[in-house]
């Protein structure tokens, strides 16, 4: 079961870019004046020239860094995660995406973690957008032992990648650190035979305790944490829909687009089930306080046991 | 005609109440941005209680003047002066930030009594002000539309977009005012992303350009009148200001740009407010 408190993912981001400066002597930081927020000044104080803070200057930070990367360098770009979609979209698209361009867009306050600066800083639609982009590889760690190697598999992967970073402290999984982490591979957390829950970044911790009180009710419950959201690890999806012939998906993110949208149309044509979605429902969010958010906007385990409960019922009348 | 000695009295002491009223906020839900508010109560204050003309029981009242906080982030101070004006209880003050509150981290105009436009992300209030500017002007109406900007703000192009725009359709009935505080979030603007030249780069592009200390409100009440004399053009009054004025050990520190205040800061900063410094 999930474990104690751990590290926030944009501390342990900030941490790895460290080391990786260290073996990487062609990375490259560009952060837009909240270097404090994404923890990237830890780089610049170690790495004071291979660091750029462009002031608040978002697209002219991703076209620089999609410019810097064409001479051999490796750019992260850094940003609060609403805003890499809306400020730099259009370089991502036109220059990084497009081109395919060496490019790392690490964007932190993601989902509703920005809790009390309210909907304008909420993050629900990156998962969207970044993964309608062609080349885009899409990377939503769970707890902070994902988030480092995350950010190490971004480095070696040569390609964009977007990592999408929560802001505050995460619990660590047990069962998601004692695993591998493989771009593009999704991990089996818990097996189960009645249901699947498909969940990314913090909602993965949920749907474990979400798989825990649907065992006291006698229902087994397989959990799955996708960190790759593209490219999705689809015969993990296919097995899990043959297997336990239902599946709920969770996560941090409007129910429109994000990895509930990516399972869907996978499924939807390997292997046809009954699925149910948790998630931000069509809404902006508000301020408050983080948890209070997940409660009212629907995202603790709790929700994701009803969700299931209503996948069970269509399966069951299914036959 | 500038501002009576009594005016002049009055704002003075509002603008003490809303620093206290700002720390006693920020400390008691612990989130918020002192900096920033701190800078802009001079302006913010003399605006609402001096130039606009605004009607709290009718907030939609289609003749208002307009007042665009683009530097969304401070927002705790403007609606410290919204609740004095009445759009709302002083007690809701209380609820800034919290979950089902009124009061949104961030402005947002569809929750908030007298918020003329939602704010938070940087950048898009002078644009937003410029069309209504525009509105007014194609139909035939005499409201002002006033924004306020941070200086780290005018980073984004989308400012320099919105300068060349207002000057191409000569909006002389916005005003922009320039918290020039030289600090943005992630240390002094000098250092982040220097503006150069920022009245020469305005003038360049066409704007009226006037020069104010932005924590005197007689000076910033003339600047404004000055700025309704100029026609067709738009005016751009930069107001020198300290971030986090009024509490000595935030003056100047992108530290304290949205950090929680502990019991002794509380205490220590009420005390200096009290003193009346
Ligand atoms: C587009 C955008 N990028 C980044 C931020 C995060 N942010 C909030 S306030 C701030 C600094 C603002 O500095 P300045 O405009 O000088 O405001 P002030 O000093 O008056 O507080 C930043 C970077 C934001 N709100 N919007
Ligand atoms: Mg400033």
């Amino acid at each position: 079961m999930a474990g104690a408190a751990g590290k926030a993912m944009r501390q342990v981001y900030g941490e790895t870019l460290v080391e990786l400066g260290k073996t990487y002597p062609n990375i490259v930081v560009f952060d837009a004046d909240v270097a404090n927020s994404t923890r990237t000044i830890l780089f610049g104080e170690s790495y004071p020239d291979r660091f750029f803070d462009v002031g608040i200057a978002e697209m002219n930070m991703a076209a620089m860094a999609a410019g810097i990367s064409t001479t051999g360098m490796i750019p992260f770009v850094n940003t609060f995660a609403c805003f890499m979609v809306l400020r730099c979209g259009d370089p991502i698209r036109s220059l990084v995406a497009y081109t395919k361009l060496n490019v790392k867009l690490a964007g932190t306050y993601a989902g509703l973690s920005d809790s009390y600066d309210g909907a304008s800083h909420h993050s629900i639609l990156d998962i969207a957008f970044m993964r309608a982009l062609p080349n885009m590889v899409v990377l939503s760690p769970a707890d902070a032992a994902d988030m480092k190697a995350a950010t190490e598999a971004a480095v070696q992967y040569k390609g964009p990648v977007y990592l999408r970073i929560h802001r505050n402290e995460c619990p660590d999984i047990p069962e998601n650190d004692t695993q591998p982490f493989t771009l593009g591979k999704g991990k089996v957390l818990r097996d189960g035979r009645d249901i699947t829950l498909i969940a990314t970044g913090y909602m993965v911790h949920r749907a474990m305790e979400a798989a825990l009180k649907l065992q006291q009710q006698g229902i087994s419950a397989r959990v799955v944490n996708i960190h790759t959201i593209k490219p999705l690890d689809t015969n993990l999806l296919r097995d899990c829909a043959k297997e336990t012939g239902g599946i709920v998906v969770a996560e941090e993110h409007s129910i429109h687009g994000g990895l509930g949208g990516a399972v869907a149309e996978a499924i939807g044509r390997l292997y046809p089930v009954p699925i149910e979605f948790v998630g931000v429902r069509d809404t902006f969010a508000e301020s408050g306080d983080y948890q209070a958010l997940l409660e009212k906007y629907g995202l603790t385990s709790q929700h994701i046991v009803k969700a299931a409960e209503e996948v069970l019922k269509k399966k069951g009348a299914k036959g | 005609m500038g501002l009576t000695k009594e005016r002049k009295a009055v704002l003075e002491g509002l603008c003490k109440q809303f620093r206290r009223t700002l720390l006693d906020t920020l400390y008691s839900v612990q989130t918020g941005h002192p900096g920033g508010s701190l800078s802009a109560t001079e302006i913010i204050t003399t605006l609402y209680f001096e130039v606009m003309k605004v009607d709290p029981k009718n907030p939609s009242w289609e003749d208002r003047d307009r007042f665009v906080l683009a530097k969304g982030h401070a927002a705790p101070m403007l609606y410290i002066a919204l609740a004095e004006k009445g759009f709302f209880p002083k007690e809701e003050l209380k609820t800034l930030r919290q979950l089902n509150s009124r009061l949104q981290g961030h402005p947002c105009a569809l929750k908030t009594p007298g918020v003329e436009l939602s704010t938070g992300p940087l950048g898009l209030g002078l644009s937003a002000a410029l069309g209504m500017g525009l509105g007014a002007r194609i139909q035939g109406k005499q409201f002002h539309t006033y924004v306020l900007l941070g200086d780290g703000e005018i980073q984004e192009g989308i400012v320099w977009e919105a300068a060349m725009a207002g000057a191409k359709y000569g909006i002389d009935n916005v005003v922009a005012i320039l918290d020039k505080n030289g600090v943005q979030l992630d240390g002094p603007v000098d250092q982040i992303m220097p503006l150069g030249d920022v009245r020469a780069k305005w003038n360049s592009f066409g704007w009226n350009t006037l020069e104010v200390n932005g924590h005197k409100v007689e000076e910033i009440y003339d600047a404004i009148q000055e700025a309704h004399r100029v026609k067709g053009k738009p005016t751009i009054i930069i107001a020198h200001t300290v971030k986090g004025k009024g509490v000595s050990f935030m003056e100047g520190k992108h530290a304290w740009h949205g950090k929680p205040i502990s019991k002794a800061e509380y205490e220590a900063a009420i005390k200096e407010l009290e003193g009346g410094r």
